[in-house]
């Protein structure tokens, strides 16, 4: 499986470095691509994958550093120029034309002509025959758009390679695609290889990672982890590598401390939400949550932690499953249905899911409990000055005052404000989807202290953090996912960092051993 | 590094102020350029003129300012106006009171309005795409109302709507102030107008802060065609007709460019109703002005479509704050 790497590098990137607006992305990254091998790249939210392959094809300029394109400098100033100098990126969404035929996508700026115009018979052969070629069941003629995903973007890929590309980047290609696509898409893979292309394998599957690359590179907080061959790598020390925690710095910590951790929390759970099911994102997953507990949901990037909470906010359709709050079952799936039953959630996506950026912080914090604070129609402004001036001193956010707009905040005080919407509601059920990402360190402890306080009066918390430690010191029980799988549940002093990395590392050999 | 940095921070202060104010500026330099360049201008007859002309572009205005501020575009507009004038027509015609007839013309155009925001809300059409198809339809529906002809109406009410003054400012006026005042109250104290906002802000975030996001949109649609409506019946009675191939035409246009002149973002999550009005003002004087100077029609649509660019142009999301 493994290539012997002796031949100089295709793509070599030295002592790359990227900031936005003074923030590191990327720092002294250095990589190289050669033919005929897989390089996977893997690292959580934020690790700055997405930024190195953006610097690679052009899309963003480095600060420092340089590529070199077999032995020779390059500076892309653009998408276009990278794929002229043969580096082909496949996108998750594929950007291809999906009203045109397959062959026409596959020919899409290089098609053939006669006498002026298209060769279409030409194009649907050839094209046909390639695909053949790459064991790609498809009617050229049909519209891209009719066809499967997975199909979809083995197109771009065979249409990548037939163009020459000398390098492929692939952009978690498999994270729609069903498992027999998946096979497919490997064994794809596994023919670029044999004719000597240079693959770059971006994912968050550990099975597929294993699977299919020769070399693993981790990045963490836009720095270089480490880089070796697959063979060298254990499943259990490339998790933790992704979540920060190496394992001789893990053992000298030894077990955090556990006095947080209540093993026994009496009463009737306030949440229950069990097995939920989606198809290709939740397999059964349960969550139940009793009045005063913190349940964690710990897992990789895309094992369905956003997921499960989105589908106990009601804010992603199940196929099936039960929601029970305070003994009542929810079978509405809509958000403002789970604020009725007072359940709140905090988004992931600040920015995309969480602020009005345009609205001032009071408009942002008032949002939710308009219902509460409305009398006919017309808002109570007293009302609204009142709260928003409790939660603005309670949670200590650092503002000129109450009409500032949300946006210029900083990213720990505009979570704040989104926190401050949440217990305006006076909530039952709180779900914290990532409630310190990206604040600073002195919010942050204030974030973390807030939610232990919640906890403390009664409020049933399901708290979601990339960050093992968190989860581990806040949670009194913590649920394991992995693919939208639920593998196991730790309570109490079986709840450890170790603990859960090896549920989420025996699970992946577990599967890997069931293939072969 | 630093004076290129403090000039960029002041280009995007220049440009902010430009947004919220440029419209009132742009309203003072003309009034003025009309003092010295056109003969008779600054008479009470010329205020008088402008305040029976421009009512109906407000009051549409009103409507598409909601609209957009939902991150929507209306289309409609204009031809909810036939509509309305065509349904006004046909009862007056048939006999009904005129009080009767006016209402039945509003409410017209809160049907049309409704339908509208049903297909934006719930069948998930592009609001350009779903008021497109009433544009093109609204004005054949018009047109069969009427039996495709012009209906030249003698109602003595019209006169009073034409003519009729109070303290000397035209009754239209005053109408047309007073809606602006309601909406503007609308969109600031109600949470009708708190949700309105934050949908245009961000839809997703609203969704999932339990906003009624849909209800919301149908309402928002529903006042923008009964507005529209309600011009239209002004339309007709200053006509003393219903000609359904030319009352409203390009309405839609005029409305979408005194609301983004007036300083509501087209992106949504922005409103501006006093903008609005004046870039109402703006534009009807602007026209005036070129027809007193002897510019044909075509180009005093020129005119408008560099306004409305520039406007655009300065309204355009800066690049830091993408």
């Amino acid at each position: 499986m493994s290539t012997p790497v002796t031949s100089s590098p295709i793509l070599k990137v030295t002592s790359a470095s990227k900031r936005f607006a003074g923030v590191r992305a990327l720092e002294d990254v250095s990589i190289e691509l050669h033919a005929g091998s897989v390089h996977a790249l893997v690292g959580e939210n934020g690790a700055g994958k997405s930024t190195l392959i953006k610097l690679i094809t052009g899309v963003y300029h480095l600060d420092s550093g340089s590529v070199q394109l077999r032995g020779e400098d390059v500076a892309f100033d653009s998408p276009r120029s990278a794929q002229r100098a043969g580096i082909a990126t496949i996108y998750q969404e594929v950007h291809l034309a999906p009203q045109l035929s397959v062959a026409r996508n596959f020919f899409l700026g290089r098609e053939p002509t006669r006498l002026g115009s298209l060769d279409l018979k030409r194009m649907n052969r050839e094209a046909g025959e390639a695909l053949k070629r790459y064991g790609i069941a498809a009617d050229v003629k049909r519209p891209l758009g009719e066809l499967g995903l997975g199909i979809q973007q083995m197109v771009a890929i065979a249409r990548a390679v037939e163009s020459d590309a000398g390098v492929v980047i692939m952009d978690e290609p498999t994270s729609s695609l069903e498992p027999r696509e998946v096979d497919l898409l490997l064994e794809l893979v596994a023919q670029l290889k044999a004719k000597d292309v240079a693959i770059v394998y971006v994912s968050h599957k550990l099975d597929e990672v294993f699977r299919a690359c020769d070399t693993i590179t981790v990045l963490r907080d836009g720095k270089l982890v480490s880089t070796g061959p697959t063979k060298e790598l254990t499943r259990r020390q490339l998790i933790s590598r992704m979540l920060g925690r190496d394992a001789a710095e893990l053992e000298k910590d030894g077990r955090t401390k556990l006095a947080g951790h209540k093993s026994t929390i009496e009463g009737e759970p306030l949440l229950r939400a069990e097995h939920l099911n989606r198809r290709l994102i939740l397999e059964d997953v349960s969550v139940v949550v009793r009045p005063g507990e913190v349940v964690g949901l710990a897992g990789l990037l895309g094992s369905g932690r956003s997921e499960t909470a989105k589908a106990i906010f009601g804010a992603l359709p199940l196929d099936s499953g039960e929601i029970e709050v305070g003994g009542k079952a929810l079978t509405h799936q809509t958000p403002a249905s789970r604020i009725r039953e007072r359940v709140a959630m905090l988004p992931e996506d600040r920015k995309a899911e969480g602020i009005i950026p345009d609205m001032s912080i009071r408009d942002n914090i008032g949002l939710a409990a308009l219902p509460q604070l409305t009398k006919a129609g017309l808002v109570s402004r007293k009302r609204v000055d009142d709260i928003v001036r409790t939660f603005m001193t309670r949670l200590r956010i650092k503002a000129a005052g109450p009409n500032q707009k949300v946006s210029e905040l900083s990213g720990g005080n505009q979570q704040k404000v989104l926190l401050a919407r949440l217990l305006c509601l006076n909530p039952r059920v709180l779900l914290l989807d990532e409630p310190t990402r990206g604040i600073d360190v002195g919010a942050k402890a204030e974030v973390q202290a807030l939610v232990a306080e919640l906890a403390e009066k009664g409020m049933a918390v399901v708290l979601i953090s990339s960050e093992l430690e968190e989860v581990v010191e806040g949670s009194d029980a913590v649920v394991v996912l992995r693919d939208g799988a639920q593998l196991g549940r730790l309570v109490g002093d079986d709840i450890s960092e170790d603990k859960i990395m090896d549920l989420i590392a025996d699970a992946a050999s577990e599967r890997i051993e069931a293939e072969k | 590094m630093t004076t290129l940095a403090a000039n960029l921070r002041d280009r995007t202060a220049v440009a902010a102020w430009t947004r919220e104010h440029g419209v009132y500026l742009a309203l003072v330099l003309l009034i003025v350029y009309n003092a010295i360049a056109t003969p008779n201008f600054v008479t009470v007859d010329t205020v008088q003129l402008l305040f029976s002309q421009v009512p109906p572009v407000i009051i549409v205005s009103l409507g598409m300012a909601l609209v957009i501020g939902t991150g929507g575009v209306d289309l409609s507009v204009g031809s909810i106006m036939a509509i309305a004038s065509a349904v006004l027509a046909k009862f007056v015609v048939g006999g009904t009171p005129i009080g009767v007839a006016m209402l039945a013309a509003v409410a017209a155009g809160l049907l049309v309005g409704v339908f509208n925001g049903l297909v934006v809300a719930f069948a998930r059409v592009q609001p350009i795409v779903a008021t497109l198809g009433v544009l093109v339809a609204g004005r054949g529906i018009a047109l069969v109302i009427t039996g495709g002809a012009l209906v030249e109406l003698f109602v003595p009410f019209f006169k009073t709507i034409r003519l009729g003054k109070f303290l000397g400012i035209p009754y239209v006026m005053i109408v047309a102030a007073l809606l602006a005042v309601a909406v503007a109250f609308l969109v600031r104290r109600t949470a009708f107008g708190y949700r309105l906002l934050a949908i245009g802000g961000n839809r997703r975030a609203s969704v999932l802060a339990g906003l009624p996001v849909r209800r919301t949109l149908v309402v928002v649609y529903a006042i923008s065609g009964t507005l529209a409506a309600v011009a239209g019946v002004i339309a007709t009675a200053r006509l003393r007709a219903s000609d359904p191939s030319y009352i409203g035409l390009l309405m839609e246009l005029s409305a979408i460019t005194a609301v983004v002149v007036g300083g509501t973002s087209l992106n949504g999550g922005r409103v501006r109703i006093l903008g609005t009005v004046t870039g109402a003002i703006l534009l009807q004087l602007l026209e005036s002005t070129l027809v007193s100077h002897n510019a044909p029609d075509s180009v005093a649509r020129m005119v408008e479509a560099v306004i409305i660019i520039a406007a655009v142009y300065v309204q355009r999301p800066s690049r830091s704050s993408r």
